[in-house]
């Protein structure tokens, strides 16, 4: 399967948090889903997630696959949107000691990947530490 | 009357200070910061580039701006460190924005004056009514190769400006232009870093473009320096802005505001957009701003800002550029810096499977 293709398909997730809200119950699903889970709904909308978060969980990774060698040690979470919606991501530019559990954070567009020096770029969300506290 | 309706700046976190460049290569720290007028550099992470840095500008001016992005009808991206050869960047921050599909769209290179380029079209196109808002977007992760006195002072970050003609924060009074062809600075296909004529990318580059547009602008606006509040230049150092700002008519106090350069070094196309975005954030109704960029090439593009009652409304509503520069910074080693920067020739490239 075309990378490229994969890779277009989830721009709105990927680059806008753009959330799923069932027409019938308002219930945020991200990533979309077809079929409300709450309500049975098969109508939904588009809904932008908010930019503000908090730290629920996270795990340091000291020896990672070979396309995060340049970033270890680096922190990946769970973050939760102050929509309520979880959603799994790397916590840039900190070190793993300025991290704790409910730090708040925001989502910046950052590179999450690239398919080598030739191919295409990925771009995504990664969470930071509150810089202007 | 048009302007600027929304504006926003981005800074990486990381600093490299001008002592850390300077012991791995042997060179005298002190001479350097002072021939620069530098202290440290912003140095862009591993998973950031001009597109990541336009992007988050693009969003602060959104904040600002308070406008439906589907109004967006051309975003323009100037910078010399697009990341593809073959592909443009301002689909990508338009994508991200959510100004997309309908919206023009197309990445400028003009060395460090792109990112006034940008601003320049955006404004006429809507002075023209072609479009409601347009984005103009200087950002740039330069390099320079490592050990020449561009290291020192090549640096990240990147502005963003939303114009339209409507509840404007900063109406553009006249803007100007002059070019030349003057071989100062360049880089060819598939050369990594750029070359530059020494001392030739002075007197009769920087200083002439730079006198040539500000002195144009001056005349077609009929003003002298003492009617302005603010100027911002063109900053590859620290020394340059201020002289050529002396030469203008301008003194320290108009110029430091947006004088940016010791702290976050030389953001090529970000440069005086960034300058731009700091006077912005302190400035009063009524006040009067000068600007004037520079690109190698060689060129200048003059604007006359006049700020707005909006401005007080909207200072707050994104992170100010002095915060980015000044609070929380992570300072490298240029161990880091270099692993950051790719200058270490790894067994593999990275890559996703």
């Amino acid at each position: 399967m075309s990378t490229s293709a994969r890779y277009t398909r989830e721009i709105p997730q990927r680059y806008r948090l753009e959330a799923a809200k069932c027409k019938g119950c308002s219930k945020l699903f991200f990533p979309p889903r077809l079929i409300c889970d709450e309500c049975g709904g098969k109508e939904f909308e588009p809904h932008r997630l908010s930019d503000k978060g908090k730290v629920v969980s996270y795990s340091v990774v000291r020896i990672g696959p070979s396309q995060f060698v340049e970033q270890v040690p680096y922190i990946v979470s769970v973050v939760e949107l102050e929509d309520g919606v979880r959603l799994t991501c790397q916590v840039a530019d900190a070190k793993p000691e300025e991290l704790e559990i409910g730090a708040p954070v925001t989502i910046e567009f950052r590179k999450i990947g690239e398919e080598g020096d030739a191919g295409i770029i990925h771009y995504g969300y990664k969470a930071v530490l509150d810089r202007f506290k | 009357m048009v302007g600027i309706v929304g504006y926003g700046v981005y800074i990486p976190r990381f600093r490299i200070k001008l002592e850390e460049i300077a012991k791995i290569w042997g060179a005298d720290a002190l001479a350097y910061k002072a021939g620069l007028l530098m202290e440290q550099k912003s140095v862009p992470g591993p998973d950031q580039d001009t597109v990541t840095i336009s992007v988050e500008a693009a969003r602060n001016a959104l904040k600002r701006a308070k406008i439906d992005p589907t109004e967006i009808g051309a975003l323009y991206v100037g910078s010399e460190s697009h990341p593809y050869a073959v592909k443009p960047s301002g689909t990508i921050v338009a994508e991200a924005m959510g100004a997309t599909p309908y919206c023009h769209t197309a990445d400028f290179e003009f060395a460090c004056k792109a990112g006034t380029e940008g601003m320049f079209v955006a404004l006429n196109l809507v002075q023209a009514g072609a479009v409601k808002y347009a984005v103009g977007i200087g950002t740039d992760t330069s390099q320079g190769a490592p050990g020449d006195a561009l290291e020192y002072s090549a640096s990240a970050g990147g502005a963003a400006f939303i114009m339209g003609s409507e509840n404007l924060v900063a109406e553009c009074e006249f803007t100007d232009a002059y070019m030349t062809d003057t071989a100062d600075f360049w880089r060819k296909e598939h050369q990594y870093y750029p070359q530059h004529a020494g001392r030739y990318t002075g007197e009769p580059a920087y200083f002439k473009h730079i006198l040539g547009a500000g002195r144009a602008i001056m005349e077609r606006a009929k003003a002298k320096a003492s009617d302005f509040k603010y100027a911002v230049f063109h900053q590859p150092n620290g020394k340059f802005p201020m002289k050529v700002g002396k030469m203008l008519g301008f003194n320290k106090e108009q110029i430091e505001p947006g004088w940016l350069v010791p702290r976050l070094g030389n953001t090529y196309s970000g440069s005086s957009p960034m300058g731009l975005t700091a006077i912005l954030d302190v400035a009063e109704p009524g006040e009067r701003i000068f600007m004037v960029s520079y690109g190698s090439g060689a060129g200048s593009d003059a604007f006359i800002w006049k700020v707005t009652e909006r401005i007080k409304e909207v200072q707050n509503l994104a992170p100010k550029t002095r915060d980015y520069l000044d609070k929380n910074q992570i300072y490298l080693d240029y161990g880091t810096y270099a692993k950051f920067r790719r200058k270490i020739i790894m067994s593999e490239s990275p890559q996703i499977l």
